[in-house]
């Protein structure tokens, strides 16, 4: 019978550590931009111009309904044909702009949640929509926005393992150069789930304090 | 104080206002009343741009709302409105709720909005919720400071779009009397309304509105007693005969 070895992760541990950081660095970056991304797209999305608000809906609809991993493999071997992009950019854009899209209609139904007395309230004060929609309405949604963006970035977080096929040694990557050398397989994919898990449920535990705290005028 | 020049008005096909014209003076209390669908809410609305208008011309003491974006915005701030639904700011606690036009409009300081904004928590009788969030208050209480709200920014008219509509019947007469003393002190006030008691006793003028036109405007004795208009006639035999 097979016995277990989790002896092997201390040997491994430096490696898996340094996969653990590109992970952090590949997601952090890429909730940055998805998110400046989100809000682009969002405002695109009510904007009273058709023409902006189909560029928004053609992208939403774009990364929406094609694969993420198409979508990885395009930036990185589609585009690389034009640009000398390296592995680690081409994960970070991918994931930018795939979580952009799902963020840009997180923010725009957060926004159109709020009743439109507000905004009228906000005009009749002699508010601009400028004003109304940053005193107003975004102090609102936000209560709104913030459950289904950190499931988003939950989300990003775990989907940037398939970033491994390119080449990006992240956590998933490394994981799976030590199993090949080592066939600890049940070892190393175990603590592998471990890191993963970690990394999401800290991340949800802090937004759920931080909605705590939001909600002081319910 | 408010002039319209023959408004027009579409919803789609829909006619809401058909080249209507009225005027209102410095001072005056007019009351609109008509059956729902009347199009009067949507003529409160076009005062204060709310609602764009297809035709016509509306000023406020002598700003052309409609013109372009500038005296849109000049009119709106001479023009204070009360919404059926109170429309609070939910995340502002009521001294926040009136303090955010002076603050952020009038760029007042922090100290001379809140000096405002209690002394109009006094005139509307809360003084003791200042420091509550909106969804703390009775319907009663929230629309009074939403009548503080738009008193902070010291208009020059007042606009009522059905004030009482929402409210439980014991909460109707705390906000008519807040109205009833802005109208005494000499508040121009245009109010869409279907309380006839209000409009008797507090009106300069009670405006009639049926199917987006205004059929007959009377002082308030003439009009309820001797209505000239078929219409009006029908509607009020509805409203106060029972």
């Amino acid at each position: 019978m097979h016995t277990l070895d989790f002896g092997i992760l201390a040997e491994y541990w430096p490696s898996m550590m340094d996969g653990l950081a590109m992970t952090i660095r590949i997601s952090v970056l890429s909730i940055i931009f998805g998110t400046v991304m989100g809000i682009l797209g969002a405002f695109c999305r009510i904007s009273g111009n058709i023409v902006i608000r189909s560029i928004g809906n053609v992208y939403v609809e774009w990364i929406r309904n094609t694969p993420l991993l198409i979508q990885i493999l395009f930036i990185y071997f589609g585009l690389g044909v034009f640009f000398n992009l390296s592995s680690i950019t081409a994960s970070v854009l991918a994931l930018s702009f795939f979580s952009g899209a799902y963020i840009t209609e997180i923010i725009r139904a957060g926004i159109q949640s709020i009743h439109k007395g507000q905004h009228e309230a906000a005009l009749s004060i002699g508010m601009t929509d400028f004003q109304a929609m940053f005193f107003i309405i975004l102090p609102q949604a936000i209560k709104r926005i913030l459950p289904p963006l950190a499931g988003q970035f939950i989300t990003l977080i775990k989907d940037s393992s398939l970033v491994s096929v390119i080449a990006v040694t992240d956590l998933t990557y490394v994981a799976k150069n030590i199993v090949t050398t080592t066939f600890r397989a049940f070892e190393v994919w175990l603590a592998i789930a471990v890191f993963y898990f970690l990394l999401s449920f800290s991340l949800s535990l802090a937004v759920r304090k931080l909605e705590k705290r939001l909600a002081q005028s319910d | 104080m408010i002039r319209m020049q023959n408004v027009s008005k579409n919803f789609g096909a829909l006619e809401v206002l058909k080249d209507v014209s009225m005027q209102v003076d410095a001072g005056e209390v007019v009351v609109v009343i008509g059956p729902s669908g009347s199009g009067k809410s949507t003529l409160l609305r076009t005062i204060n741009g709310l609602e764009a208008i297809r035709a016509g011309e509306i000023t406020v003491d002598g700003i052309a709302v409609h013109a372009d974006k500038k005296s849109l915005h000049l009119a709106r701030q001479l023009t204070g409105m009360v919404f059926q639904q109170f429309n609070l700011f939910n995340h502002k606690t009521v001294l926040q709720n009136i303090t955010m036009g002076p603050m952020r409009v009038q760029k007042k300081s922090r100290t001379e909005a809140e000096n405002i904004a209690r002394e109009l928590l006094v005139k509307v009788g809360v003084p003791e919720k200042a420091d509550v969030y909106p969804s703390k208050l009775s319907g009663g209480q929230q629309q009074r400071v939403a009548i503080a709200r738009a008193l902070a920014m010291h208009p020059k008219v007042m606009l009522f779009d059905e004030p009482t509509s929402a409210l439980d019947p014991e909460m109707i007469a705390e906000v008519l009397d807040v109205m009833k003393n802005l109208a005494q002190e000499g508040m121009t006030m245009i109010v869409v309304t279907h309380e006839m008691g209000f409009a008797r006793e507090v009106a300069d003028r009670v405006v009639f509105m049926t199917e987006g036109a205004i059929v007959e405007e009377a002082v308030p004795a003439d009009f309820f007693a001797r209505p000239k208009n078929e219409r009006t006639r029908q509607f009020l035999s509805k409203v106060l005969n029972h």
